[in-house]
């Protein structure tokens, strides 16, 4: 009968055991819906190993990138500079920070991040890593001008996030590892891939003729020669996430590349964009200096201006470039336009 | 207490029957290819790129901005051992110069062979995520399928001022009728002759850079640099060149 005593006792100390076990929530994984184009052509988004999408993280990034909490004086949140209508970019040529001041460079559109292979992001590639960038604009005085200490305290004392951490991490001790994780979640789920053109490579639509030729001068060595830099119908990110100098000034008031390596031969280079939802990113080029895509084709075209770094893909800079008629200039805006995607700033998934 | 000695004995002769049969009636290695780069005997490294340090055949002075090129189709003995699921693109400013090849049978004699670029029943339109995704196709105007190599710089012109060249190597493509192209492969085959290998063996490959604008062509920067992708003839003279591009270097085994 001692013994029946014992065994009841050992049996209600596993139990109490195991149920201390379910308490602890696991994430639930977020199953990123992979477009059928890239799928099909590129290699693996990156997600690193130590930060797996979930449900749950992605929720609390997308909370905590339109959430003011993350700015010093609580005025900013990431969406200000990153506005969904217009593809996570800003139409401001320079985006103002948290305390007024004005930055020299125009805001980034965000979409498509996972596919940035070799991980260097922003104009210059100042970060490595998604989880880096995301912290960058937070702490930075131009802009968000955060103090991580004072965030993450903060959070801490939130009447909601430390549950929602708990949820997404396992732990209610927010840091600021952990807020780089969550929103670095939710900008990997930002995805563009259905716009006209993804139609008319997956057979669900057809181009006008100006479209067409359009294509062919964006693809054409000898015409605009677009694709070396800007991706084809068969990289379909419309960039190869490099850095190049594509002639914009002689001489450099901003260094770019230059400025974060060190080396003189990186001056003036600037990581190419996607050429995806441009009637959405105006206005162009690393310093938003040109506002409309006519000014962009004409710099290709005849505005080259040499300098030492130049790449070599910049062909006829002697005379300002390609020199292209004014019906393959419309034709290839036209071509252009095609990689606009009206459901990606509808998705509801990223409204906040 | 005879009978489980027999049992564990016949089991012992069963299981190292296997083991032969798995691991030694062909037996296999891994080699790696390396490939090093030199312009006519001095090391070229990505640290020489963007600087007026390289003199052609023709006299032209050169900088270089990128070299990436793609190999494939490795042979030993004469045998298929890497179809087109191997390849590799070599990039020296990514120091990306390796080719690891397994399933390299064990022979005291192998005839050693690539393919410089993809042969045609290989150079398949956007097959290669990994190529896609590097932005090394070729457009479909032009045939489609990849670049064999892009080697970008800088030469100085007549008037000593920076001029661009884009020296891309592709399958050759006459659009001169946009609805008849004519495509000639020209990718090449690699020779290296004959090399003892064992395992871990690492050989060398070297590419003389030089050659490209040597031999048997002398190229002519200022009338050859640019838009040399739609150019038939000029892809035809950069396949003739490439043929003395690369050697056999040292073979070492760790």
């Amino acid at each position: 009968m001692k013994h029946l005593g014992f065994y009841i006792i050992f049996l209600f100390f596993l139990m109490s055991c195991s149920s201390k076990e379910d308490d602890v929530y696991t994430p639930v994984a977020y199953n990123l819906e992979i477009p059928e184009l890239f799928a099909d052509k590129l290699i693996a988004p990156i997600i690193p190993a130590d930060n797996p999408l979930t449900i749950e993280g992605v929720a609390l990034g997308k909370k905590l990138f339109s959430d003011r909490i993350l700015s010093g004086n609580q005025t900013q949140s990431c969406a200000h500079c990153h506005k969904l209508q217009e593809a996570f970019s800003d139409s401001s040529q320079f985006s103002e920070g948290a305390e007024g001041n004005l930055g020299s460079r125009n805001s980034m559109p965000l979409f498509n991040l996972a596919w940035n292979f070799e991980e260097r992001f922003a104009w210059d590639g100042k970060e490595f890593g998604l989880e880096n960038q995301v912290i960058e604009p937070i702490v930075n005085p131009i802009e968000m001008h955060g103090d991580l200490n004072e965030i993450t305290k903060r959070l801490n004392g939130h009447h909601s996030y430390p549950d929602l951490f708990q949820l997404a991490f396992g732990t209610s001790e927010i840091s600021g590892d952990l807020v780089a994780k969550a929103v670095a979640q939710f900008m990997r789920t930002i995805i563009s891939a259905n716009s006209k053109f993804d139609k008319y490579l997956l057979g669900k639509a057809s181009l006008t003729a100006a479209e067409e030729n359009g294509f062919n001068v964006f693809m054409s060595e000898e015409k605009g020669d677009c694709f070396h830099c800007h991706g084809s119908n068969n990289n379909p990110l419309w960039t190869d996430n490099q850095f190049h100098n594509n002639g914009l000034d002689a001489t450099f008031t901003d260094l770019g590349l230059g400025a974060i390596s060190g080396d003189p031969v990186d001056n003036g280079k600037f990581r190419s964009p996607s050429l995806r939802n441009l009637t959405f990113t105006a206005p162009y080029m690393h310093d938003g200096r040109f506002s409309s895509l006519e000014e962009v084709i004409d710099h290709y075209s005849e505005g080259l201006k040499f300098s030492e770094t130049i790449d070599p893909l910049m062909k006829k800079v002697n005379i300002g470039g390609v020199g292209l008629s004014d019906q393959e200039k419309a034709d290839l805006k036209a071509f252009l336009l095609t990689l606009t995607d009206v459901e990606f700033i509808n998705n509801p998934a990223f409204k906040n | 207490m005879k009978k489980p000695f027999y049992f564990f004995f016949f089991l012992l002769i069963i299981l190292s029957c296997k083991d032969e049969t798995e691991c030694c009636v062909n037996p296999t290695i891994a080699i790696k290819l390396k490939f090093t780069h030199n312009w006519d005997g001095v090391e070229l490294s990505s640290s020489d790129f963007n600087e007026f340090k390289f003199r052609t055949a023709n006299n032209d002075l050169i900088s270089i901005s990128r070299l990436r090129y793609l190999v494939s189709n490795v042979l030993f003995n004469n045998t298929i051992e890497s179809s087109s699921t191997i390849y590799s693109l070599i990039d020296i400013d990514k120091n990306e110069t390796t080719l690891l090849v397994t399933g390299v049978p064990i022979s005291k004699v192998n005839a050693l062979a690539f393919t410089f670029g993809f042969r045609d029943e290989d150079n398949l339109d956007g097959v290669y995520a990994d190529l896609n995704s590097a932005s090394f196709n070729v457009p479909e105007m032009l045939g489609g399928g990849y670049h064999y190599m892009q080697f970008d710089g800088k030469f100085k012109d007549s008037n000593n001022a920076d001029a661009n060249f884009n020296y891309h190597a592709i399958r050759s493509a006459d659009i001169t009728d946009p609805d008849n192209i004519i495509l000639q492969d020209t990718s090449f085959e690699v020779d290296l002759g004959n090399i003892e290998i064992t395992e871990n063996t690492t050989i060398e490959i070297k590419m003389n850079v030089a050659e490209w604008f040597k031999n048997p062509n002398t190229w002519n920067l200022k009338e050859l640099n640019t838009v040399l992708m739609p150019n038939f003839d000029a892809q035809i003279l950069m396949n003739e060149n490439g043929q003395s591009v690369f050697s056999l270097g040292e073979i070492t085994s760790n």
